[in-house]
């Protein structure tokens, strides 16, 4: 769309971002105006906004484009905006208890939210280099400050401090690599690369871009080797942040990472491929081994999210429409299962103190029957055991692995997924096989219904596989 | 009966009874009698059902039949599809037979979470019928492998002192052999372009391609058959899990890795089949007479039996991968009767250790003074499990022996001494255990069979003698299946021109 013909109309398929970027500005009015009292109001109008913004997103018109081509939403954009926007709701409700009892609830707290969440979906639609940095740094910049956000803790400062200065160092490279790609394409917006890129052999210059690029993505989704962050960081963050930022995020950065390589860079696919089966294996196999020894669960579950986007990588260096079908399931899934895991997390609680050891959950079937059982879903999912959906997740990415012929990646994944089978099983052997440690608080309710939804769903996930299916088919085909 | 899902049926109706356990309340005395009698009510409904699969079901029909269709994944493949054949309709009835009798078995042993317990092994009858009645091949491995999850709490909850270690080595073995036939699976999709499993069974894979994917396939039923040297995991599992848990264990999951034999790697693979066949008669043989000397040194009941197991599937896979009617049918027939045998071999040494709290051999001695009603109980099945003519354990080894002297004489020749081997172990047992003067005070005490504990034995015995003098309801049902299996197997052979070998 050219920007002489840029009226009211041509935003429309920004309307949800627009809602969100309004809806920001009017909550920080509210809450500068009203100070901390206004906390809980807030906090409740932030659902709001968000659930305005799905509601608007889903009855928004199928395609379109905006800002002169740097925003497109399309079925894959959708679908991604859609899980975002969930995720990002239900961290904001379960993290109310725990702010609160930490005492560090204030009404600064959604409205960063929100703006992370106003950049993942800009992340989500970026059609060219510039506006996928825009939607990155809004989103990461939120994230620093929620990271740190426990600002009396020195572990919560300590990790925004670690992943503030990483993650300008991991920026830092991605505009060095679009800057390149740039110079050597002379364009920015990834179909304009894609036609630039068509039919000659590339030139090193532009290897080198795409390179950065990837680093700066990977450092993104904590791919190895750029994750180093991802324990001090899950580990140090207050636990409702670890819990957000282990959901959407993640999954924001992935569905960037497809656009950003699958669409520019189709016609040199074999030069980027090689990358990223080499990044998803090295991820796949730290994050099996890393996590044995961990004896803090948040700790553990951040090398368990290194693993799984190695997993999810797999898709994506099948490069196929098979594959990215492949991704989008698995950070459906994977998202379901790291929001329900962290809200069990949020839910260790013992005589009102958080405890975060493994061995806190120590018969824990004895004690709450319920919530472990759940948990148990969730760890055996996380595992990849049918037919929870876990399994299907891995499923899908190595079919798409088998068809492009990535044997080599596929069989060392499904076996690192045995030696992550193993940390997995640990903890359901402390829940259900150890003698119980001292009883935890009871279960808030809305993290119970939580913790309950995700658990049914890795359930019920194997009966309702074909619909969700045809969906992430119809959405990966939009990109090819 | 036409026209209704009955395969669906006696799949899911387990998982029904699993539910409604699952609101009712667990603890208490009177809750444990709901629990009980849902569950005995849930599984012997599911065995009637189940009857009337054999009373529909065609013997002269070599093909799938009550073959039932549904759309389940997205892109035109994995579909809902069951149907049962002759190689897979028997192993259907023998999980329903033997449930209602676990779970009787259950209610004395299992003093803590019965609920639970119930429910866990409700799941996994849903999972195993599953893995027999599946026609579709991803449907098949989320059967397959989902029977991991259940069986691992129940070893794991409720097994013995070194449960955590059986579980885990269980899980993991089990787990670490799949994966790499998952990957087959989905090499063979793009391959075939399907994952019905009719249709696999009429796609000739490229031989270098077979090589690949038999190995993948031989990786997991290896280890749940299991086969040497991957079957360390058995022993430890059967010692472990509680007696219902080593009866399934032994008369079912193992079975899983022989039917997969049947059903995939000959069937589907018939040139790697062929070309490693000597390494499965390798393996075989150095099974039955390897593990039938480790059983021979036992000081624990339970592991004894498991190492037979162990040996006993030697003979099957033999038998399979003789690959000529004789030898599949034996195979067969040795996996049903073997379920027969070993579950109830499971049982006795469970009627035994309800009572004394230890399954060391040494503690026992003498029991025929006190115990007459279950000497000859355990009698009739360690004749079984030698393979005494007379009893079912018989047919399946003879026919396996003779399957296997039509291809290799030396196979046929080692094998054998297995025979006698198992004799040794298994009347060594039962002299130490049942003979002799009853000299140790501590069972002084000891009282006989229970009504319960007769209900149990009694049609255990009642087959394993049946089937002894009258194979022919199983040869019958299986032989139109198994005769178009060896044909087909053949056909594919001198398409690679490679018959000549085999000719007999």
């Amino acid at each position: 769309m050219s920007p002489d013909t840029m009226t009211l109309a041509s935003f429309l398929p920004a309307l949800p971002e627009i809602i969100l970027a309004i809806g920001i500005l009017v909550l920080l009015l509210v809450g500068a105006v009203a100070g901390q009292r206004a906390t809980a109001l807030v906090t409740g109008l932030a659902v709001v906004t968000i659930v305005i913004s799905g509601v608007v997103l889903v009855l928004s018109p199928a395609s379109g484009v905006a800002f002169s081509g740097s925003f497109i939403l399309d079925g894959f954009a959708r679908l991604m905006k859609l899980l975002a926007l969930i995720g990002s709701a239900v961290a904001i409700i379960v993290s109310v208890g725990f702010l609160r009892a930490q005492k560090i609830d204030s009404f600064e707290y959604p409205v960063l939210i929100l703006i992370a969440t106003l950049g993942m979906l800009l992340m989500i639609s970026a059609n060219d280099l510039i506006a996928a940095y825009i939607g990155i740094e809004l989103h990461s910049l939120a994230l620093y400050v929620l990271t740190a956000f426990s600002r009396k803790s020195v572990r919560s400062t300590e990790a925004g401090l670690k992943y503030f200065v990483l993650g300008a160092l991991a920026s830092g490279m991605l505009l060095y690599g679009a800057s390149l790609i740039y110079g050597f394409t002379g364009q920015v917006t990834f179909s304009g690369i894609a036609a630039a890129l068509h039919g000659e052999a590339p030139s090193v210059g532009l290897v080198f871009g795409l390179v950065f690029l990837i680093v700066g993505l990977a450092f993104k989704v904590s791919a190895v080797p750029f994750h180093m962050w991802t324990p001090d960081v899950y580990e140090g963050s207050p636990t409702a942040v670890t819990a957000f930022l282990a959901g959407a995020p993640k999954l924001a950065a992935m569905a960037l990472f497809i656009r950003a390589i699958v669409v520019p860079f189709a016609p040199i696919t074999h030069d980027w491929q090689q990358v990223i089966v080499f990044i998803s294996i090295a991820s796949m196999v730290l994050g099996a081994f890393a996590a044995i020894g961990q004896q803090n669960i948040k700790r553990m579950m951040a090398y368990s999210a290194i693993g799984h986007m190695g997993y999810a990588l797999v898709g994506l260096a099948a490069g196929t429409a098979t594959g990215v079908q492949g991704t989008i399931l698995y950070m459906l899934i994977y998202m379901v299962m790291a929001i329900g895991t962290f809200v069990a997390i949020l839910a260790m609680k013992r005589q009102g103190v958080m405890v975060e050891g493994i061995n806190d959950l120590a018969g824990l079937a004895k004690t709450h029957p319920l919530m472990a059982f759940m948990l148990a879903m969730l760890l055996f999912s996380l595992a990849g055991i049918p037919p929870l959906a876990g399994f299907f997740a891995k499923f899908y990415v190595f079919i798409a692995a088998v068809q492009a012929g990535l044997y080599a990646l596929a069989v060392i994944g499904v076996l690192a997924s045995v030696v992550g089978a193993y940390y997995y099983l640990r903890i359901v052997k402390i829940m259900y096989f150890d003698d119980p440690a001292p009883k935890l608080d009871p279960v808030a309710p809305e993290l119970g219904a939580v913790l309950g939804l995700s658990g049914i769903f890795m359930i019920v996930f194997v009966v309702i596989a074909g619909p969700i299916g045809s969906a992430a088919e119809l959405a990966a085909k939009t990109l090819f | 009966m036409t026209g209704w899902p009955i395969l669906s049926t006696v799949t899911f109706l387990p998982l029904v009874g699993a539910l409604i356990l699952l609101v009712l309340p667990g603890e208490g005395y009177s809750a444990r009698r709901n629990v009980f009698y849902v569950s005995l009510w849930t599984t012997t409904l599911t065995f009637i059902l189940s009857i009337f699969i054999w009373t529909n079901f065609d013997p002269k029909e070599a093909g799938f039949q009550l073959v039932e269709k549904a759309p389940w994944l997205s892109s035109g493949f994995a579909s809902y599809t069951v149907g049962v054949d002759g190689i897979s309709m028997l192993f259907v009835i023998l999980t329903t037979f033997l449930m209602p009798l676990c779970v009787i078995a259950s209610k004395l042993t299992v003093q803590k979470h019965f609920k639970e317990y119930m429910i866990a092994f409700l799941v996994l009858e849903t999972l195993m019928i599953g893995v027999f009645t599946a026609l579709d091949i991803v449907l098949f491995y989320v059967y397959f492998e989902g029977g991991l999850i259940p069986m691992f709490l129940i070893i794991g909850i409720w097994g013995g002192p070194r449960r955590v270690y059986a579980s885990f080595k269980f899980f993991l073995y089990t787990l670490a052999g799949s994966v790499l036939m998952l990957i087959a699976i989905m090499a063979m999709y793009w391959e075939a372009g399907t994952t019905d499993i009719p249709t696999l069974l009429n796609h000739s894979f490229p031989a270098s391609m077979q090589t690949w994917l038999w190995i993948a396939f031989f990786a997991s039923f290896a280890v749940k058959m299991p086969m040497w040297p991957v079957h360390t995991w058995l022993p430890d599992a059967h010692v472990e899990a509680p007696t219902a848990g080593s009866v399934i264990l032994a008369a079912i999951l193992l079975k899983m890795g022989g039917y997969g034999f049947l059903r995939f790697s000959i069937p589907m693979f018939p040139i790697a089949s062929h070309d490693l066949a000597p390494f499965i008669f390798a393996l075989s043989v150095i099974a039955i007479v390897y593990t039938s000397l480790v059983a021979l040194m036992q000081e624990d009941m339970k592991k004894l039996i498991a190492y037979s197991s162990v040996a006993h599937m030697g003979f099957v896979t033999m038998g399979v991968f003789a690959a000529n009617v004789q030898g599949v049918q034996g195979g067969l027939f040795q996996m049903i009767s073997h379920g027969i045998i070993s579950g109830a071999l499971f049982l006795c040494v469970g009627v035994v250790y309800d009572r004394m709290h230890t399954r060391e051999i040494a503690a026992y001695g003498g029991l025929v003074n006190r115990m007459p009603l279950y000497a000859v109980a355990f009698l009739i099945f360690t004749m079984g499990n030698v393979g005494l003519p007379g009893t079912s354990g018989f047919i399946g080894e003879f026919l396996t022996l003779t399957g296997a002297f039509r291809i290799n004489t030396w196979v046929a020749f080692i094998a054998t001494s297995g025979v006698i081997l198992s004799a040794c172990y298994a009347l060594w047992l039962y002299r130490r255990m049942i003979f002799g003067a009853l000299e140790k005070p501590s069972l002084a005490g000891m009282f006989d069979l229970s009504r319960r504990e007769l209900v149990l034995l009694v049609p255990l015995a009642a087959l394993a003698i049946f089937f002894g003098f009258h194979p022919g309801p199983i040869m019958d049902v299986t032989a139109a299946s198994v005769d178009q299996l060896v044909a087909n197997y053949n056909a594919a052979l001198s398409a690679a021109g490679k018959l000549a070998a085999i000719a007999p």
